[in-house]
């Protein structure tokens, strides 16, 4: 491998971690509040990707762009309204199964409302355009992403450190009980952290699938369990652990990739969850967990 | 004189479970006879049996012991690959293995059947064990993603092509002897299925309902909680195994695409319908699931009533049914069809005496 070819898969690398980083934020903003995988997390990115495939057919692309993103939303919302609000008091395995059930019942719809065959993701215009550096030859979204992911994330920094519902989600995260007795909103704040998330599930889908260039009802499962990975590896909970266990997997399976075992890429990405379990359980920047009797 | 009543509720239950055995053999009896015209129900039944064997060897993981493993798949995969390499017929092997030839030392290895079987649920139950002393020391949600991050694991060596002369990579396995009869298919399940009641009503069993119940209060009496889900973890995996030898011994055909988290999620469908901790609720699951998703096929064919095709009937409407009578299930009848109870008389004659008092008491709770 060249230094070339390095640089090509690097660049590669950084633009699949961008697309997990917002996936993952998504997983650790749940997670952190409501001690939940959210496993409906993947297919509600899949979704994604069909809204943006039949609104890109009837209306112009700025438009079908922002459709996308306030109809996955607006879902998120949704999906925690019913089948998760329901099941608060509820034992944790309950609560996890209804998340694996919306998961089933998403991958099941889209099978039945659009056939398991790949559909053609839109081109957006100017998005596919080549770009050279040097001898490197890349599309502009694949240098979009990763400055896109970040400028998000520092907007979402901003947002949950610096805003009253920023304050609010993580008072939320800190202490469910005591939240809600100092006049904290509950329903109201995890539903804030369900839009958050899925806004940004929304926006990856865009940048991951006009790569990608098809979509399937399954093409959102194992993503979705590998930005899982990647926000356990960054430490459940933090936004900048999330990113930066986005990136890492992102890099790390495509050099798998390139090195010519992409059988093992998708295995890859659970070995080093198992091995972060257990080394450091809390992953890269978690805070310690104290378990209540 | 209590006790007296007690044992003989319990022989009730027992003939009745001995009665049913004993109608299925019939029936089933009577289906192998004329096996061209009942094909199709044969091949429902030996499925739901299949999967009533890995339904109950996955409630004891998660809803006697209450571990959430999602490893399903992976130790399914086991099972049925070990019994595959073990006992598709030498002859058969060469058009098999036809893309880079079978492993010298495999080339000629054919045991019976049963051992096959036992040797597939050994060689998951000893991943199992490699595996449960990292994964379960682990908490409950943690646990549920890395087994089955093992299970993408496992899939994944399978299918790679290191594995091109034992597994045959992704080409898979064919030629994979079946059942001579569904009456076979029915001991092999019925063996197994009886083993896990025995183990759930031993000792051990109750030490792993109480690891369930409560950790700190099994400690305290003297349960060793760490070597009480390891073993709920290995006999889990064990029957896994083995009802994944019995799933390609019904197929026939596999390859690793067969053991996808999908898998999982089906069974999982079973084990939450039938009662998450209900022996009879798996077993009942399982057949109403497999049969449910056969009787309900023509929801996936085009209905056209009076000229008009009806807009709803396209293939995958059956799952989403399925999708949506889980989701119903795990919001509000949390406890699935039976609810941690048993499928018994006693259960029956309390129910029908009881069933207004309940009624009311539920309706409360909501």
């Amino acid at each position: 491998m060249n230094i070339n070819q390095f640089l090509q898969h690097a660049l590669t690398g950084i633009s699949v971690g961008g697309c997990y980083a917002l996936i993952a934020i998504g997983y650790t903003l749940v997670y952190g509040i409501l001690r939940l995988i959210n496993f409906a997390h993947g297919d509600i990115f899949m979704i994604a990707g069909y809204f943006m495939i039949f609104s890109f057919a009837v209306m112009p692309f700025p438009i079908a762009i922002l459709v996308t993103l306030v109809a996955t939303t607006v879902l998120g919302i949704l999906i925690e309204k019913f089948a998760y609000s329901p099941l608060r008091q509820a034992p944790r395995m309950s609560v996890m199964i209804s998340a694996i059930g919306v998961s089933y019942l998403l991958q099941n719809l889209a099978t039945y409302l659009f056939t398991a065959l790949p559909k053609a993701y839109p081109a957006i215009p100017g998005l596919k355009q080549v770009i050279k550096i040097g001898d490197i030859s890349t599309s502009l979204v694949t240098i979009l992403t990763p400055v896109i992911t970040i400028l998000l994330v520092v907007l979402l920094l901003w947002l949950v450190n610096k805003t009253k519902i920023g304050m609010a989600m993580r008072a939320v995260s800190r202490d469910y009980e005591a939240a809600s007795l100092m006049g904290i909103k509950l329903n109201k704040t995890i539903s804030f952290t369900f839009a958050i998330g899925s806004l940004l599930a929304a926006i990856g889908s865009i940048l991951y699938f006009t790569d990608r260039m098809t979509v399937f009802p399954f093409s959102g499962s194992l993503p979705g369990l590998k930005c899982f990975v990647a926000a356990v590896f960054g430490g459940i909970g933090s936004i900048p652990g999330a990113l930066l266990g986005g990136f890492f997997i992102g890099i790390c399976e495509t050099i798998i990739k390139a090195v010519g075992l992409s059988t093992f890429s998708d295995a890859f990405t659970f070995i080093v969850l198992i091995v972060m379990l257990l080394i450091k359980p809390t992953g890269l920047f978690g805070e310690k967990n104290i378990d209540k009797v | 004189m209590n006790k007296m009543k007690f044992k003989d509720k319990i022989n009730i239950d027992l003939l009745i479970y001995i009665a049913i055995i004993v109608v299925s053999v019939i029936v089933l009896m009577y289906l192998d006879m004329n096996k061209f015209e009942y094909n199709y129900a044969i091949s429902i039944i030996e499925k739901s049996l299949v999967y009533a064997v890995v339904a109950l060897s996955m409630n004891i993981v998660t809803g006697f012991t209450g571990l959430f493993s999602l490893g399903q798949a992976g130790f399914m995969a086991l099972g049925a690959y070990t019994t595959a390499i073990l006992t598709i017929p030498v002859a058969a092997r060469p058009n098999v293995y036809y893309m880079n030839g079978i492993l010298p030392a495999l080339e000629n290895v054919v045991v019976p059947i049963p051992v096959a079987l036992i040797l597939g649920g050994l060689v998951a139950a000893l991943f199992a064990a490699l595996i449960g002393i990292p994964v379960l020391k682990l908490k409950s949600d943690y646990l549920a993603i890395a087994t089955l991050g093992f299970s993408e694991i496992i899939r994944a060596v399978i299918a790679s092509p290191m594995m091109d002369k034992i597994t045959n990579g992704s080409y898979g396995l064919k030629s994979i002897p079946g059942f001579k009869s569904s009456i076979e298919c029915f001991v092999f399940s019925l063996v197994c299925i009886v083993l896990m009641i025995l183990i759930i009503n031993s000792s051990t069993g109750r030490d792993f309902k109480a690891v369930r119940e409560d950790e700190i209060a099994a400690r305290s009496v003297g349960i060793n909680i760490f070597k009480t889900k390891q073993l709920s973890f290995i006999v889990s995996s064990f029957f896994t195994g083995v009802g994944g030898g019995l799933l390609a011994m019904f197929m026939r055909s596999i390859d690793s695409k067969t053991f996808q988290i999908t898998l999982t999620y089906d069974i999982l469908l079973i084990v939450v319908l039938g009662g998450i901790g209900s022996i009879t609720g798996s077993i009942v699951g399982a057949f109403f699931v497999t049969a449910g998703k056969e009787i309900l096929r023509f929801f996936d064919e085009p209905l056209v009533i009076a000229g008009t095709e009806v807009p709803l009937f396209k293939p995958g409407f059956r799952m989403v049914i399925f999708s949506i009578l889980l989701m119903v299930v795990v919001l509000f009848f949390r406890k699935g069809l039976l609810g941690g109870k048993e499928l018994s008389v006693k259960v029956f004659k309390k129910h029908s005496r009881k069933k207004n008092e309940d009624n009311v008491s539920e309706g409360g709770k909501e």
